[in-house]
């Protein structure tokens, strides 16, 4: 052998070896390095989960009355191997089930076909699951619709009907409640991303409410049977099988009855001020137990069918539920409608004055105006009250003695050019109450309100500082009026500045200054108890189907007031003043029950759609009885006008459903409430709501 | 008889032959034959059976073919190699007009877009490219061993004579087109003239032309649009998923799933649910990966490299030239057909159809391959 030929052959030798040992390389990279990557790569390819969802755990009221609960269904399914594998892939049986359930077999079709199957923007209504598992077609078939089916196997083959579970809100007592229960819906793709959850695909879960907050414990298990399959989608073999678990029942504090006759008292009110001439578009309506912030009603006015998800919302249902005309349905006010407090905030400018050291027994003038700085600020109707004491000034609601003192503290704290340290006894007042941060209920979506301090005026300055200051450039030509001028040029120079009629609007509740309907309610009730400001919670407890305990939801304090007990026992006197001879006196003339409480009507600035000026926000505020409270009622009607005439009214029919009044007498056995105050102990749930009852049809 | 067996020597027996043979060589190819069945089985049991069709279809008929291919072996090792030489036109004849018949319609059948395969009655068929590949080996080693002494180099005249064996196929072949064996076809062409001591700016210039016959192919689409699509999912796997890039993730996930120990003969999912195409025969290799795992696999890629091994050995030890050439043609052949199925399957090559020797299910290759491992006991039988 030559040279160059030995030299060849060890070349191709040592070629021939390496490309063997890469090959041995690149195995122990995939196999042993990379196998578990793609081991799970392999089961996905492999794998197809059937869901068998779980019985949803039932929410019920205090007493066990079911607000929420899973009722059957029937569904009507068409399974796809047995349909594509029929000669003309399932077009008769579509044009079949197109005649009973009153759909087109285009629908059928669609409804019918994996979305991956369908060209996007031919999606609509297209089956998010799996080709193995059954596809309903519908949820609420008819027995007879159900019985066609399976009576004629040769007309429909490839189509079942069985029973299912559908979300139900059976309103037993007549309550609607569904901004605090909330709704249920298909898992969204984006819960399907989340590791966190282990959601499957189109599981129901809660989406908004209740049914959001305790979506864990209300889902229970599905039950999950995982066939593995070929490339031909054909099943080889089953790798699990489990059973579906039913979810826990979710007791709360809610009375179905007391919910129920909150939304009466609350749509009459809402009528009353219609009637009265006023637009009153909305309101709330919220009943809390002082002594550990539990939430017996909570009321939102307009409402809607919380069973219309089930029957499936229709686009034009969906747009109503958010269209400004239909008063937004799907806000509640109760959490997420802020108002200004107006005369109710008058319970926080005592204890600020109190703080600022003014005798809460002293007399002081009620003139029919006072000049701050060049405004003159007027009492609500211009009248003259001539020298008063603070208990007559809640109880006839007069504004000329916050304006004076607020005035004067403002000026103490150095007006225009604020000192450095700073006493702001009513911010901190207001601060301490809570306005301006969330109460934390248990419920999604909660707004803040809005605490107009320094920081806050600061604040908006720096974001507006441009528009004010450009007015006349950005501003609408309809907003280009002298006064709105003026108003802005003003803005633009000293915007930033906490100005002598800020603090004084402050004073009683106008100006910047928003709370919800809860936050007010859950302030009263902290005067009401002595001083404690309970998180309003909803929840009581959570028991499993089979009635054991699984949690309790404690009472949580948030805080106290900043009030002394002297402030408080002189609010308790001057709230029940104005029942008994202040504003409400009229209202609450003869009632058995003791309520104290305030009224309150916010000027709103702006427009209504239609070019009206905005309604007052008529509010009552209260609690009872005077003097061991053990209620704290709030109705705020938006643009409801009067207090006393609207809201007060409506609050008196909840203390009437609570105590059982009848005329003026109480009669114990129309009160929802035994004299005791609400149950403690938890109810007996009755098991049947985490079972499916049985089918009636039979094959 | 006795002049085929030549030389006057006494005609080999068979017990002759077979205690002759270099044993580990038998060993490894004897081992691939035995796993390849298994994995053909495998590949197809469960498929069959879903089909109601016999569940041994393909491993009878797998049988079958290493039956014949081991008595086309056996057959080979009787005959002098050197011998050959005097018949090599006859072959190399036969091959050329093998791939002249599958270019006419009508007897020629077209498998996966190449025009590869003779149909005979009985649902046989054969490729005369896997003959044609054995021609040219034998082709070339004689015109470059030929009328020379053993310390001198073949010249270029020689090196031209052979590569005019070589390319009459190969051009024939580029026709079908099958470029799998086109490329196979080119590697022992190159290592068969660096071996015969050909001046090297011969291989250097051999592979340099390869690089550019490539490019210009691709760019004057000689080469076919299934086979640019091929090389584009293996270069980006998403280029085209439902077919080759499927493939070749599919091929990927099948391997890579059998970890450590594999998923158990005949339990492998991936395999069981057919989602690898083509698994009984180019990409028999998955089978192995899913099924038997990194212990499995590795044993198959290691009895590879013992048959490599020893295949070098018996390519050294002769002094006859002629028999080294055909040796390191056979080499060169299994060599790059080995890297190339196996590397394939696991996303290293792009993709040819190329099947995995001694394993992957198919007649004509089959053949061809034990003929080749003939070649090779014949040269040893013949170096003692």
């Amino acid at each position: 052998m030559n040279q160059r030929s030995r030299l060849s052959l060890i070349v191709t030798q040592t070629l021939v070896l390496s490309l063997m040992l890469a090959l041995f390389g690149r195995l122990f990279f995939l196999q042993v390095a990379s196998g578990l990557k793609y081991q799970s790569a392999a089961l996905s390819i492999q794998s197809r989960d059937i869901v068998n969802p779980a019985i949803r755990g039932a929410i019920t009221d205090s007493s066990g009355i079911p607000l929420a609960m899973d009722r059957p269904g029937m569904q009507i399914t068409v399974n796809r191997s047995a349909v594509d594998a029929l000669p003309d892939k399932g077009s008769a049986v579509f044009a079949q089930l197109g005649k009973l359930l009153s759909l087109t077999p285009a629908q059928v079709f669609t409804k019918t076909r994996l979305c991956g199957e369908l060209a996007i923007g031919l999606r609509a209504g297209c089956w998010n699951g799996t080709r193995q598992q059954p596809i309903p077609l519908t949820k609420l078939a008819t027995e007879a619709q159900a019985l066609k089916v399976l009576e004629n196997p040769t007309i429909f083959p490839g189509v079942d009907a069985a029973p299912v579970p559908i979300r139900s809100y059976p309103a037993l007592a007549g309550e609607n409640a569904a901004h605090v229960l909330g709704y249920t819906g298909v898992v969204t793709d984006a819960d399907l991303a989340n590791p966190n959850k282990r959601y499957y695909l189109n599981e129901v879960v809660g989406k908004s409410g209740l049914e959001s907050v305790y979506d864990t414990f209300l889902r229970g298990t599905p039950g999950v049977k995982t066939l593995i399959v070929d490339r031909k989608e054909a099943i080889t073999s089953v790798s699990q099988n489990t059973a579906s678990i039913p979810g826990d029942n979710l007791v709360t504090h809610l009375d179905a009855r007391l919910q129920s006759a909150a939304e009466k008292a609350l749509s009459s009110s809402v009528q009353r001020s219609r009637s009265l001439g006023y637009h009153a578009d909305s309101g709330a309506a919220i009943v809390l137990d002082v002594t550990n912030g539990a939430v017996l009603a909570m009321a939102s006015y307009p409402t809607y069918d919380p069973n219309m998800w089930q029957k499936g919302l229709t686009p034009a249902q969906a747009k109503d539920l958010f269209s400004t005309t239909s008063g937004v349905p799907a806000l509640s006010r109760a959490i997420q409608g802020e108002y200004a407090p107006a005369s109710t905030f008058k319970s926080i400018s005592i204890v600020a004055a109190s703080a600022a050291g003014y005798n809460l027994n002293a007399r002081y003038n009620c003139p029919a105006e006072v000049k701050v700085g060049t405004g003159l600020f007027k009492n609500f109707e211009t009248k003259s009250q001539g020298n008063i004491n603070l208990t007559e000034a809640i109880a006839v609601s007069c504004d000329t003695i916050w304006y004076q003192i607020a005035f004067d503290q403002w000026i103490k704290d150095g007006g225009l050019s604020p000192h450095p340290s700073l006493n702001d006894y009513f911010f901190n007042a207001a601060r301490g109450f809570g306005v301006g941060k969330k109460t934390g209920i248990d419920l999604p979506g909660e707004l803040s309100g809005r605490l107009p301090d320094r920081q806050w005026k600061q604040a908006y300055y720096d974001a507006n500082k441009n528009f004010y200051c450009n007015y006349g450039k950005r501003a609408k030509p309809s907003d280009l009026t002298p006064y709105l001028i003026a108003i802005a040029h003003e803005n633009c120079l000293d915007g930033n500045k906490l100005r002598a009629g800020d603090a004084v609007n402050f004073s009683i509740g106008q100006g910047d200054t928003l709370v919800t309907p809860l936050q007010l309610v859950d302030m009263y009730a902290a005067i009401a108890n002595g001083g404690t400001l309970w998180k309003p919670q909803v929840a009581k407890a959570v028991l499993t189907p089979a009635g054991k305990v699984v949690k309790t939801f404690a009472p949580v304090k948030n805080g106290k007031i900043p009030a002394t007990s002297a402030d408080i026992s002189f609010l308790h006197t001057a709230l029940r003043a104005v029942a008994t001879r202040g504003t409400a006196a009229g209202v609450f003339a003869n009632y058995p029950i003791e309520v104290a409480g305030k009224t309150g009507t916010g000027q709103v600035l702006g427009r209504n759609p239609n070019g009206s000026a905005k309604d007052d926000t008529s509010w009552f505020v209260s609690f009872a009885p005077a003097a061991a409270p053990r209620y704290a009622v709030v109705m705020m009607v938006s643009q409801g006008g009067f207090g006393a005439s609207v809201s007060a009214v409506g609050v008196k029919d909840i203390y009437s459903a609570i105590y059982g009044v009848v005329g003026n007498k109480v009669d114990p056995t129309k009160a929802i409430f035994p004299s005791s105050g609400p149950v403690v102990a938890l109810p007996k749930v009755d098991p049947k709501y985490a079972k499916l009852p049985a089918g009636t049809v039979k094959k | 008889m006795s002049r085929l067996l030549g030389d006057g020597r006494r005609a080999r027996t068979f017990r002759d032959n077979i205690s002759g043979y270099d044993k580990q060589l038998n060993f490894a190819v004897g081992a691939l034959l035995l796993i390849g069945t298994l994995l053909v089985w495998a590949a197809t049991r469960q498929w069959f059976a879903s089909q109601g069709l016999d569940p041994q279809y393909y491993l009878k008929r797998h049988v079958l073919n290493i039956v014949i291919g081991l008595l086309l072996a056996y057959g080979t090792t009787l005959i002098d190699y050197r011998l050959l030489r005097a018949y090599t036109p006859f072959v190399w004849g036969i091959g050329v007009l093998g791939l002249l018949a599958v270019l006419i319609p009508g007897i020629g059948s077209t498998i996966n877009g190449a025009r590869s395969w003779i149909s005979f009655p009985g649902g046989f068929t054969l490729q005369p490219a896997e003959l044609a590949k054995i021609s040219v080996i034998i082709g070339m080693a004689m015109l470059l061993a030929e009328a020379r002494d053993k310390d001198s180099a073949p010249t270029h005249i020689d090196v031209l004579k052979a590569l005019a064996v070589a390319l009459v196929p190969m051009a024939l072949i580029m026709l079908e087109p099958d470029l799998g064996e086109a490329l196979i076809i080119s590697a022992a062409v190159i290592a068969i003239i660096g071996v015969s001591g050909a001046p090297s700016r011969w291989v250097i210039g051999l592979l340099l032309l390869g690089v550019l016959a490539g490019f210009v192919a691709v760019k004057a689409g000689v080469i076919h649009d299934y086979q640019v699509k091929r090389l584009q999912s293996f270069v980006n796997p998403s280029a085209d998923p439902q077919h080759s890039g499927y493939q070749l993730r599919q091929s990927r996930i099948t391997i890579g799933s059998g970890g450590i120990i594999g998923r158990g003969l005949f339990t492998g999912p991936q395999t069981n649910g057919r989602f690898v195409p083509e698994q009984q025969t180019d990409f028999i290799f998955t089978v192995a990966g899913e099924e038997l795992g990194f212990l499995g696999s590795g044993f198959i890629l290691l009895l590879f490299g013992l048959f490599f091994i020893r295949a070098f050995a018996i390519a050294s030890r002769t002094t006859d030239i002629f028999g080294r050439l055909v040796c390191i043609g056979v080499i060169a052949w299994f060599a790059f057909q080995t890297f190339e199925n196996i590397g394939m399957t696991m996303g290293l090559m792009p993709m040819t159809g190329v099947p995995l020797p001694f394993m992957s299910y198919g007649g004509s290759s089959m053949f061809a391959n034990l003929v080749g491992l003939g070649l090779l006991q014949s040269v040893h039988l013949r170096s003692r």
